[in-house]
């Protein structure tokens, strides 16, 4: 069997500190980790690996730094890892995206055929959820999108059941191979890395493809240019017009303090306290 | 963001960044009218999300001066034509309906063939659709197959110049931004439940019904749906609905603390909620995570105690009525959008505030009794 694991490495956006004058990003000092729902991913096509034997693939498109999040998911028993890297990529958004990515899938399966690639749900810097099912269309695979669990793996029908998360209920698929799962997170928890395995990701040769080794056809459309979106601008946010309306504890005592916020409030919005008052009463 | 919905006298929008971008919409596009909106239903019910777009399309079209239409997917089994009596009352001036025994439960090829083919046949410039698990799922295949620009989660939609203004938090939900897709059409956005207020219903509004088939039998479709599995009615957290929400954050310093939350939230029969940061430290379950990568809430009073207001957060819940912030740092972001802020110890004030609410609301209900 033969999986394709999309990751992206991304800024611990638990770190990222923006200028509070020029609003920019400030990116000194900030880690960069493979994005954290791209770990169920891989996590679940490892586990596919232990049961019917084969191979997981990595594949990632990002600057050359990226590397180190391919290393750190080959030390967690990834079989092999490449990273498409071109200046030709700086500027893409999802459709441009998805564009290089299938094209490197489809240079990787020209090597050995694919089964099944999978992404994360999302990346945290970008949310938008569009790169897996762009991916998906481009490649003609059926595309499972928020799959809770991979139900079944029949090869030799080559066949596949999981369930799909959906508004209210889990819908439980079935469909044929190759396909595009993006898996959701919580589903199941990442192994800890082998020292085998960490030695092993050390020496690993990532490698490394520019825009044509990925099989790049069209370069209209990869990178800024096939970017359909165009970020008009980036902004802080606007405080409300007035500020809040402020008492220092420090000023008076935490009781008269509190007595004055909840007088302002339900005088204020009178048919708040009416409906709290209400509903306890029930 | 009021910037962006002053109209551009005659002038088209120029972004920032270099030039040689996709910027100028060719002729050949320039005949795509209309703001649409995709419905979302499932086992008999619309998904409010869609009502609330509707009620964004409207603003939308009347300011671009065209027609608001809704689009329906569905089986045999779907009313579709109760769906679109209703989408007309929210704002839509025609409903088109796609039904077929293959739209009966939401796949992504039908749907996906379903949508892109009224979309080349009907030609929108705008489609919005709700970001839940269906509108996501089938946005982002639609807009790969029509090669058009799709913004995720936009928490503000404005018209600049002709073309939409989508603004999103980025980086993590640090700042905001404002996309467009100037060159291609259509323009595509989600927008997540809860974030566009519910427009007001007016059952006398009606409107046309256009039908068109699908085009496509069973067999031509791979993944079969197998069965659905309603989730359990294991009172999950309403978090979305909730008139009274009390939230906590990194200010609590620990998951013991944390119970003060619970305690004011009891008192005032009120939802508890929590930032990412409370939600990732385990003090509260992910569910109850309220922001860009949570939940968006709407209640008629929110108070935040120990939340610094972070954009990622605020996006969650900036559109609630009343605003209270609870808050050591008198510089902390959350001031600049609250309604009333409290300059003290989260620890200190939350027992205080929950003692005066039980004093108070104690005396009022006895009075009721």
């Amino acid at each position: 069997m033969h999986i394709v694991v999309c990751i992206k490495q991304v800024p611990d956006s638990a770190q990222i500190r923006v200028h509070p004058v020029t609003n920019t990003i400030m990116r000194q000092g900030v880690p960069a980790i493979v994005n954290p729902y791209d770990l169920f991913a891989l996590e679940e096509a490892l586990r596919l690996k232990d049961r019917f034997g084969g191979r997981v693939t990595m594949l990632c498109m990002g600057p050359p730094q990226a590397e180190e999040a391919l290393r750190k998911c080959v030390s967690f028993g990834a079989t092999d890892a490449i990273l498409v890297t071109d200046r030709a990529f700086a500027g893409a958004d999802t459709l441009a995206t998805s564009y290089a990515l299938a094209a490197a899938i489809r240079k990787i399966g020209e090597e050995q055929a694919v089964d099944l690639v999978f992404t994360g749900k999302q990346t945290i810097d970008g949310d938008t959820a569009q790169v897996g099912p762009g991916i998906a269309k481009r490649l003609g695979m059926n595309l499972l999108t928020y799959v809770s669990r991979i139900v079944e793996v029949d090869l030799d029908r080559r066949r596949l059941k999981v369930e799909r998360r959906a508004e209210g209920g889990v819908q439980l698929l079935d469909t044929t191979l190759p396909s595009l799962v993006t898996m959701l997170e919580g589903t199941n928890e990442m192994r800890f890395a082998s020292m085998e395995d960490m030695l092993r990701a050390a020496r690993c040769p990532v490698r490394r493809w520019n825009k044509d080794q990925a099989g790049i056809e069209d370069v209209a459309r990869i990178g800024l240019k096939g970017s359909p979106t165009v970020v008009s601008k980036v902004f802080g946010p606007t405080p409300r017009c007035e500020k809040a309306d402020m008492q220092v504890v420090a000023d008076s005592s935490a009781n008269d303090v509190c007595l004055n916020l909840l007088q302002k409030i339900f005088t204020q919005h009178p048919t708040l306290e009416d409906e709290i008052v209400e509903r306890l009463s029930v | 963001m009021s910037e962006a919905a002053k109209p551009a006298a005659g002038t088209s929008p120029r972004p920032a960044g270099r030039a040689g971008r996709n910027t100028e919409l060719p002729e050949h596009l320039k005949d795509h009218k209309g703001v649409w909106v995709f419905i979302e239903h499932d086992r008999g019910q619309v998904h409010s999300v869609s009502w609330e777009l509707m009620g964004q399309a409207r603003i939308l079209a009347d300011r671009l001066q065209v027609p608001v239409s809704g689009v329906l997917l569905g089986g045999p089994a779907d009313p579709l034509e109760k769906y679109a009596q209703e989408a007309h009352a929210f704002g839509a001036d025609r409903c088109y309906l796609v039904r077929d025994p293959v739209l009966q439960g939401y796949r992504n090829e039908p749907f996906t063939k379903g949508l892109t083919d009224l979309v080349n046949a009907h030609r929108p410039e705008i489609l919005l659709l709700g970001a839940t698990t269906m509108g996501r799922d089938l946005a982002g295949s639609v807009a790969t197959t029509l090669s058009t620009g799709l913004t995720a989660d936009c928490t503000e939609l404005n018209i600049d110049g002709r073309a939409l203004a989508a603004t999103r938090p980025t980086f993590g939900g640090s700042l905001l931004c404002t996309i467009m897709t100037l060159a291609y059409r259509p323009q595509m956005a989600t927008v997540r439940p809860r974030v566009m207020p519910m427009p007001r219903r007016d059952a006398t509004r009606t409107g046309d019904i256009v039908e068109r088939p699908l085009g496509m039998v069973e067999t031509d479709i791979v993944t079969k749906l197998l069965d659905f599995i309603p989730d359990a009615d294991r009172n999950t957290v309403n978090l979305a609905y909730a008139d009274i929400i009390v939230s906590g954050g990194k200010g609590l310093k620990n998951g013991d603390n944390f119970r003060l939350v619970w305690e004011l939230a009891r008192v005032l029969g009120a939802e508890v909620g929590a930032t990412r940061a409370a939600v990732q430290a385990g003090w509260a379950e992910p569910e109850r995570q309220v922001g860009q990568t949570g939940k968006t809430v709407r209640p008629k009073l929110y108070i935040a105690a120990g939340i610094s207001g972070a954009i990622q957060h605020r996006v969650g819940m900036e559109a609630a009525d009343v605003i209270v912030a609870i808050n050591t740092d008198p510089n902390a972001p959350i001031f600049d959008f609250a309604h009333h802020g409290i300059v003290g110890n989260a620890m200190q004030v939350l027992p205080v505030l929950t003692q005066a609410l039980r004093t108070h609301l104690d005396k009022r209900i006895r009075r009721i009794a």
